[in-house]
């Protein structure tokens, strides 16, 4: 596979990740899943019931998916590694994306116990793609922790604001060595191409679909913008000048 | 410090001049904004802001959609006993009222239980009348471990108890706690509430801060919307629930709106809330409280939820009764009655017809408990 993101032993070709939290009927799903052509969907376990055939979410999700339950709902690192466990042992693989939270307000992450968490959770052998404010210092810590990738936000859930953290990207980027997945934020195509244009490995995306006039249209939208995002960071992007290059150098005499 | 402090203070704004004293600058300027404050607040609850309801609703949906998606988490109530040692001239409930109580045993709980859960309902909401020694803090977790069986989150309205307590039930695996003040003007609240422990207002104010610290995940608040001014109510009710955020940012801080419901007895509410104060209030709080939970209750008629979905509610209750086994047995006294009656399904149904999905579960208890 050309250009593949690997992680945890799969190789990805689409680098949009998708959501299934907010979605008008679960059977939207499958097609959002065709329209993005995604193939790493996360699930908050806490909305997972086995017990109830029509309502659960895992019966609308295709079948070659690679499922990335998230620990969504967790407000320690006790609870995170709680819920993660509880999601392996419902047959839902070992990949976990932690997500602790104990802002409830802005939603934002709590990078000390995120850490706490992979840490555990690296060492029992998942996958672990941890949800973090983008932070240097506790990036490096997550990857020394065992993260298999990174998932900085970029602006607080649901708010479709964008990158806001740009500039904190771009430093996870350069300075992890990890797979940098953009989370949270991103409310625009444009945006999302953009955040691949700066070198990130992968978008992962739920309300700006989920909550669009047209949801697969949108989802179509985002396939492109990431691809040709992609496309630009791969092709080497022209290096921006802060002033104009002169035509005629001012010190040409000298060469002569 | 609790709220009881900033209710003092905020109870000396003089609120009759304040209502008449905004004017559509200041709806709008509010409507403006991204964070709101007590002025905006007050300016959105005023008269002025009547006439803008279609912005305000507007722009709730959108910030609604954004946070919470096109889902609405449904439950229901269970009433587990109707002793309650309280008159409260508003409930059927009351101590002077003469009629059969009842108490669900433990087999009886289960019963009910199962017929809920057969539902497909995964959240239940616990209900006693407020007895100590009816249905002290030994029945309610007797009562929860029957109920861990059946579903994947607890939540509890039993009258007002110690922080030492609710952390004890916090550990058995109840993980929401719904608390009333019922009326936050206090002259009202003593007028109302003739005789029992509840006429300790305090007592009652802290209660859902004891639930905050006691780590419950979330908590429920409100007044019951007609026994005194209605924007003056839910102004408090508004800046009780963000004072529980300011301090208590890992517990999720919800808002009911209900409405006043026919009972047993025959007072009548002294502030008549119509359907548009009601849509007033529930916009008020989603653009003040962007994040909060809007919980509506079957108080309101069917036609009238099917509209409020759209608002900024996030959770309602489904296939109720306000009966002591009501699900199961023959029944008893209801603590009101209910307006909207429909049945599990239908409320589903509803929900998919209005562009909307229904979610049944939405936490797995995760509290170590003796039983597990
Ligand atoms: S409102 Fe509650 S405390 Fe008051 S009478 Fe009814 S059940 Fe008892």
């Amino acid at each position: 596979m050309k250009d593949a993101l690997h992680i945890g032993g799969k190789a990805l070709s689409s680098r949009l990740f998708i959501g299934t939290g907010k979605y008008s009927r679960n059977t939207l799903i499958p097609e959002v899943v065709e329209a993005s052509g995604s193939e790493v969907i996360t699930v908050a376990l806490r909305r997972v019931d086995p017990s109830s055939r029509e309502e659960n979410v895992l019966n609308h999700i295709p079948p070659h998916m690679t499922l990335l339950p998230n620990t969504s709902g967790a407000r320690t690192a006790e609870e995170a590694v709680r819920i993660a466990r509880l999601a392996r042992a419902a047959g839902m693989g070992n990949w976990v994306k932690i997500e602790v939270i104990n802002d409830q307000r802005y939603l934002l992450p709590d990078n000390l116990e995120t850490i706490r968490a992979t840490e555990i959770l690296a060492a029992e052998g998942f996958v672990v793609l941890p949800y973090m404010s983008p932070d240097l210092s506790a990036a490096l810590r997550l990857r020394d922790a065992g993260a298999a990738a990174v998932m900085p936000l970029g602006a607080p859930i649901g708010s479709n604001r964008g990158l806001r953290t740009k500039e904190l990207i771009g430093i996870l980027i350069e300075e992890t060595g990890l797979p940098i997945i953009v989370d949270a934020g991103i409310g625009r195509p444009s945006e999302a191409a953009e955040a691949m244009e700066m070198g990130a490995a992968a978008v992962l995306l739920n309300t700006a679909i989920a909550t669009a006039r047209d949801p697969l249209g949108m989802a179509e939208a985002f396939r492109g913008a990431v691809a040709a995002g992609r496309q630009a960071y791969l092709a080497g992007l022209g290096a921006v000048r802060q002033e104009a290059e002169a035509s005629s150098p001012l010190t040409g005499f000298l060469s002569v | 410090m609790s709220f009881y402090e900033s209710l003092m203070t905020l109870e000396r704004l003089p609120f009759k001049e304040l209502w008449k004293g905004y004017g559509a600058e200041d709806v709008r300027r509010a409507l403006a904004k991204e964070k709101l404050d007590e002025e905006d607040l007050l300016a959105l609850l005023s008269p002025a802001a009547g006439p803008h309801l279609e912005e305000m609703a507007q722009k709730a949906q959108r910030i609604t959609r954004s946070h919470f998606g096109h889902v609405v988490q449904l439950f229901t109530p269970m009433y587990v006993a109707d002793y309650c040692v309280n008159h409260c001239t508003y409930c059927s409930f009351s101590s002077i009222y003469d009629f059969p109580r009842k108490k669900l045993t433990l087999e009886e709980v289960e019963k009910e239980a199962a017929a809920i859960a057969s539902t497909g309902l995964r959240h239940i909401l616990l209900l006693t009348g407020e007895s100590r020694r009816d249905s002290p803090v030994g029945y309610v977790k007797d009562c929860v471990k029957v109920l861990r069986k059946y579903f994947s989150s607890i939540s509890i309205e039993v009258n007002p108890l110690s922080a030492e307590e609710y952390q004890e039930l916090a550990h058995a695996g109840v993980d929401g706690l719904t608390l009333f003040q019922e009326v936050y003007d206090r002259e009202t609240y003593a007028k109302l509430h003739v005789k029992g422990p509840k006429r300790n207002f305090r007592a009652r104010l802290d209660a859902p801060e004891r639930g905050c610290q006691a780590g419950f995940r979330s908590v429920n608040i409100g007044a019951l919307l007609g026994l005194h001014d209605w924007r003056q109510e839910a102004f408090m009710a508004a800046m009780h629930a963000r004072y529980l955020q300011d301090r208590y940012p890992s517990c999720e801080i919800s808002l009911s709106p209900p409405r006043f419901r026919p009972y047993l007895g025959s007072f009548n509410p002294e502030s008549d809330v119509t359907d548009r104060a009601l849509v007033q209030i529930i916009l008020a709080y989603r653009l003040f409280l962007p994040r909060s939970g809007i919980t509506l209750s079957t108080r309101e008629p069917a036609e009238f939820r099917d509209r409020l979905v759209h608002l900024g509610v996030t959770k309602m209750s489904a296939g109720v009764s306000t009966e002591v086994g009501g699900h199961t047995g023959d029944g008893g006294t209801p603590q009101f009655e209910i307006s909207d009656s429909r049945s599990v399904p239908e409320i589903r149904d509803m929900l998919y017809r209005s562009g909307l999905q229904p979610v049944f579960k939405d936490w797995d208890i995760l509290a170590e408990s003796s039983i597990r």
